[in-house]
């Protein structure tokens, strides 16, 4: 396969960027996306021309490091996965590939394609945890039984990886889903019920403070959220917020 | 124990943002009632408009009520635009919004707008005659003007073709708003599918019927 | 220097209680003033990292993604063991002490596992009480699967996802601490050495990946739990950054490196596609359970399909040869780990591969699909005859089953392997090697402490699956913060140490000469070149299957291109910045020398055991040949200037409470 890659470039967090065309030869469509970079930063490094960075590590969905921003939609074309799942044969031959960073005022550049998202830490860092001491002295795990239908819930909002594509797409840059999908994991779990109230308070005023946008219901995120977080969660939050606040 | 956010965190915007906008649906909803009244029987609307611009409870009650729940709507819709606009300052250079949104969930700004803009022409028509007409030139009450005075502002084909297109915006506007509201105020259940349902009907029928009686007034006079 | 272990007197179920009880503790207002980095924030250096800041130690964690959330431990898919008998099977501690000590091939430390097995139910209540969403059964309480290698049903698992949920819980307990002020958080920081005044490690020297800037850090305790060193090999589950930077360094510094040659090859890989390849992906264990292994009989077929001239599904039951179950008859496609992979690299090696490149094997799921189907017709009271209807009913129970395994099969691979066999090749995916530890978890450098897959631990010589996330938590929750209380007791008057003094700046100029070195180089061949090189020296020779020759040769030619890569290496940009390639020539560095020494471990160790293959030791059915008599010891290898030229010190391994016994499976 034969593209055009048009790639934002910025050298570093003060550089203004912008976006540069290259053309590729060579992709094989089995290849991956991130494959398909690592072919063009090979070439750019034999021409003596400055690798595009990029983030990624597991390269198999998890870790939730990867991101990219592909012909306008968060991990590209494809549903359900990340870009490092993205495989080539999802392009044809003598296309052109926009390739830009996930973008919020929230997630400033670090360099080219790579954001710095720690945003998203700080907000856990707020409240996205049960206050237990990790001593190994607390209850046997099956004193408190768990409605399977609430533990799988919990679960499903568990498998975020927090790669920002919700943000990334979200026409207002909100954060929503990631909030909700940690607030709701706990909600929905009688040990994390306990400090349910603080818990979604002091998560979304960090999240306000980030300077992440409002939640206008369009559901852009669930979609492209490669781990299909629901918008369920983000009822759930509203609703745990309000009560928390009336209560408070 | 954390300071309640509730007045300006996003999430309590939303909440009101829904909460205004349920209530504005509410009163479209009998508004709607009542002008669908004037297809069928020029006495009915007479005597219903004549109750609700009459009634102390309505007017000085009710009526300052929906005026400030409207501004709220606007203002605070053009508030969270801005915010969110400022949330992401470098815009991407290919942005495929239709690939995961609708042109009504991602435009609620734009079709806000018209409709604010429509509402200006119509409180031009009717609200300001009418409030100058009862409370300025304290005109006595005459329960057989309401027919003749709505009949007459669709005389003119431009008005109609306005009002016409506004519903179409309104149409779009509440298309995604109904359902919306009710997750922002955290309802996502198993009643969500009927209500979305409900909530597209509502949307289509209520422009819709809007559209017709303008329609009808215009072209039987 | 004679290796002392460290284990406590006494019978092996009293050890760890009696070690608690009789260690120097230091009182909470003391903790105050110890400073304790953690490098790595997996399980093990997550739950370290939370624990001891929660017990009042100032804690820093270092990690080189850009959360600590994105460690690869939380890539593991299947489950934890822990001896809960919830199910009222008959397990217990002393039973997942002995199946671990068993599945390890009879290499690892006797003490060290029956702690580990001792402390792994604590870990599940801990997850728990952390709001960790394992699975659940109807009732309520939590669900149980079994995994290979046991006869028992001790798994705890969340999906597929366990990894990630138990990263999650561990994550969560250190925002706690972060939130907390007790946590200091260094995201994208790579650690590049280790500092040691008097003695004692008493700091690092880290790179800010973001601004090129190399910072002085310094503390009372340096804790590595920085993973295992798989992708020395280039290709392997591991993810793209997992290096052995932070281990190799400390190795450098003194601190013994255990059993480098003990690596685990998974068996159920998503087999490579082309040169361009970058990774490889694990699909879970349990597709054995259902899933026949099969490669063509007859040469000319095999060719036939790598050209694309033939499909699987174009051959007949007779042409077919189930190799797992013609040589393996008791244990048929559920064999252990190693033997399932030597097996599929052998019939490969022979020239029957399936796909372009000739190395994969079929996983077939047409018989258990009939299957599956005609036990649903007979349920349903259907026709189980019809074939459209089994096929249909036997889909839905696979799915239901394997369902996202099979959906991230088709992402891949683009093949739906519902009706046509998957293809799976061996890869590398763990390794059991690791810094050398005693009971304390303390490496031979006083202050220097390794956990999880770092250290060389408890797996002996091979891994049972389920079994690293238990250790890698049991490490950092449970026995690290223990073990290094005892070690600081006499360091509490000591008060701050100064970054100033001559030790870091000496261990900063040795690592800023090092980055001018390659900055300066004015080489022609990117990292990656050097990288897959490297990786085909260690899987062609160093891999499955090994013998003196090839050992030999890997030496000499992994010597050679660590000559050539210092000579021709090329690192655009500078180092003042964010640098991805400078990152990667580092940690290539390092792997040039470890594989040396990987090779030098594996050329030693004339016996096959676990994770390690020498051909010259099989038995007459291709079997490992293990040699207790000669090898039942620890290889411990200290650096000496060049990896050829490092030292072996033995830990001899004294079974007092399990039975040496060789492992069949026919």
């Amino acid at each position: 396969m034969k593209l055009t890659l048009k790639i934002w470039r910025q050298k570093n967090a003060q550089d203004k960027g912008r976006m540069v065309d290259y053309k590729i030869d060579g992709i094989e469509p089995d290849m991956s996306f991130l494959e398909m970079l690592d072919v063009f930063n090979e070439q750019q490094i034999n021409a003596g021309e400055e690798p595009v960075a990029f983030d990624h590590d597991c390269r198999e969905g998890i870790c939730g490091m990867c991101s990219l921003f592909i012909n306008g939609e968060a991990h590209g074309p494809d549903r359900g996965v990340t870009t490092c799942q993205l495989h080539m044969r999802m392009f044809k031959d003598g296309d052109t590939i926009t390739i830009e960073p996930f973008r919020a005022a929230a997630f400033p550049v670090v360099k080219d394609l790579v954001v710095d998202r720690s945003s998203f830490d700080r907000i856990q860092h707020a409240g996205g945890f049960i206050s237990v001491n990790t001593s190994g002295n607390t209850i046997d795990a099956n004193t408190i039984p768990v409605n399977k239908k609430d533990a799988d819930a919990a679960f499903d909002a568990a498998t975020c990886i927090g790669c920002g594509a919700c943000v990334a797409t979200c026409k207002n840059s909100s954060a929503m889903l990631f909030v909700a999908a940690k607030v709701s994991q706990y909600a929905l779990l009688p040990q994390g019920q306990v400090e349910a109230a603080d818990r979604v308070l002091n998560m979304v005023k960090q999240m306000d403070e980030e300077g992440f946008g409002n939640c206008t219901n369009t559901g852009a995120c669930e979609i492209e959220c490669p781990k299909g977080i629901s918008l369920e969660n983000i009822a759930r939050m509203n609703r745990e917020y309000m009560s928390a606040s009336l209560k408070g | 124990m954390a300071k309640s956010g509730l007045l300006k965190s996003s999430i309590a915007k939303k909440v009101a943002m829904a909460l205004s906008g349920l209530f504005l649906m509410l009163f479209l909803a009998q508004h709607f009632f009542i002008n669908m009244m004037s297809v069928f029987s020029a006495d009915v609307f007479n005597s219903i408009s004549h109750f609700m611009g009459t009634n102390p409870l309505i007017q000085f009650v009710i009526q300052p009520i929906l005026i400030v729940g409207v501004v709220f709507h606007f203002i605070m819709g053009f508030v969270l635009d801005i915010q969110n606009k400022k949330a992401r300052p470098v815009g991407y250079a290919s942005y495929n919004g239709a690939a995961n949104a609708s042109w009504a969930s991602r435009n609620m700004i734009i079709s806000g707008s018209v409709i604010l803009a429509f509402l200006a022409l119509h409180f031009y028509d009717f609200w300001f005659p009418e409030m100058v007409y009862k409370y300025i030139e304290f005109n006595p009450a005459d329960e057989t003007r309401y027919f003749h005075e709505l009949a007459e502002k669709f005389v003119s084909p431009v008005r109609t073709g306005l009002y016409s297109l506004s519903f179409i915006l309104l149409s779009l506007h509440l298309r995604h708003g109904f359902s919306s509201s009710f997750q922002s105020i955290g309802q996502n259940n198993k009643y969500t599918k009927g209500m979305k349902n409900f909530g597209l009907w509502f949307s289509v029928v209520v422009p819709l019927g809007f559209v017709v009686i303008a329609l009808f007034h215009h072209f039987n006079h | 220097m004679a290796l002392d272990s460290k284990i406590p007197n006494g019978s092996i179920a009293d050890k760890w209680t009696n070690y608690k009880d009789h260690i120097n503790l230091v009182n909470p207002a003391n903790k105050r003033n110890l400073d304790i980095i953690v490098v790595g924030t997996g399980l093990a250096g997550g739950s370290a990292a939370a624990t001891l800041a929660e017990l009042g130690y100032n804690v820093k964690a270092f990690c080189f993604q850009d959360s600590p959330r994105r460690a690869h431990s939380i890539a593991a898919q299947g489950g934890i063991n822990a001896a809960k008998n919830y199910k009222g099977d008959g397990d217990s501690v002393y039973r997942l002490f002995y199946d671990t000590v068993k599945g390890g091939d009879y290499r690892a430390r006797e003490a060290n596992v029956y702690r580990l097995a001792e402390v792994s139910a604590n870990i599940i209540d801990q997850c728990v009480a952390q709001g960790v969403p394992l699975a659940r059964e109807y009732g309520g309480l939590l669900d149980n699967r079994s995994f290979g290698g046991t006869l028992v049903s001790r798994t705890f698992y969340a999906q597929g996802q366990t990894g990630q949920q138990l990263l999650l819980g561990a994550y969560s307990a250190m925002n706690r601490q972060i939130g907390r002020g007790k946590i200091k958080m260094y995201n994208r920081h790579e650690m590049l050495e280790l500092v040691i005044i008097d003695g004692k490690a008493r700091g690092i020297i880290a790179r800010n990946l973001i601004t090129g800037e190399i910072e002085r850090h310094s503390a009372h305790a340096v804790v590595v739990g920085s993973g295992g060193y798989g992708n020395v090999f280039f290709l392997s589950t591991n993810a793209m950054g997992s290096n052995a930077t932070a281990a190799w360094k400390i190795h450098k510094k003194g601190a013994f490196f255990a059993n480098p040659c003990y690596t685990q090859i998974h068996p159920t890989c998503i087999p490579v596609s082309g040169d361009h390849q970058s990774k490889l992906t694990l699909m879970s264990e349990s597709l054995r359970n259902d899933g026949r292994i099969w490669v063509p009989a007859k040469l000319e077929d095999a060719q036939a399909i790598r050209e694309g001239k033939k499909k699987a599904t174009d051959l007949a039951e007779a042409d077919r040869d189930y190799f797992l179950e013609r040589r393996y008859p008791a244990f048929g496609n559920l064999v252990p780990r190693d033997v399932a992979s030597r097996a599929a690299k052998e019939r490969c090696d022979a020239g029957f591969g399936v796909n372009k490149t000739g190395e994969a094997v079929y996983l077939d799921f047409a018989a258990a699909i009939q299957r599956y189907g005609k036990e649903q017709a007979h349920i349903k009271g259907l026709d189980e005859n019809d074939n459209a209807l089994v096929t249909k009913l036997g889909t839905d129970i696979v799915r239901s089953k394997y369902g996202n395994l099979f959906q991230m099969y088709y992402k891949i691979v683009d093949e739906d392997p519902y009706t046509t066999p998957m293809m799976i090749y061996p890869a590398v995916h763990y390794t059991m090697g690791g810094t050398w530890v005693d009971y304390n978890l303390m490496t031979t450098i006083p202050g220097c402490f390794s956990i999880g897959e770092s250290n060389f631990s408890d797996h002996g010589a091979n891994r049972l699956g389920a079994s690293a996330l238990m250790q890698g938590l049991a490490d950092g929750y449970f026995v690290l913060p223990y073990t290094i209380g005892d070690y600081l007791a006499p360091d509490i008057k000591m008060g701050p140490i100064s970054t100033d003094r001559p030790e870091f700046e000496e261990a900063e100029k040795s690592v800023k000469e090092l980055i001018a070195k390659f900055m300066n180089n004015k080489g022609t061949h990117s990292v990656d070149y050097f990288h897959k090189k490297l990786g085909k020296i260690m899987w062609n020779k160093v891999g499955m299957a090994r013998n003196e020759k090839g050992l030999k040769e890997a030496m000499v030619e992994i010597a050679e291109l660590r000559e050539e890569f210092y000579k021709d290496v090329k690192v655009p940009g500078t180092d003042k910045e964010f640098n991805q390639e400078l990152e990667k020539a580092i940690r290539v560095a390092d792997f040039l020398e470890l594989g040396e020494l990987f090779a030098k471990d594996a050329l030693h160790r004339n016996e096959s055991c676990g994770g390690h293959f020498r051909e010259e030791y099989q038995t007459e059915e291709g079997e490992a040949l293990r040699d207790d008599e000669n090898f039942a010891y620890v290889a411990a290898w200290e650096y000496k200037g060049k990896p050829s030229d490092a030292v072996l010190h033995k830990e001899p391994l004294n079974y007092e409470n399990i039975k040496l016994v060789q492992r069949s499976y026919k």
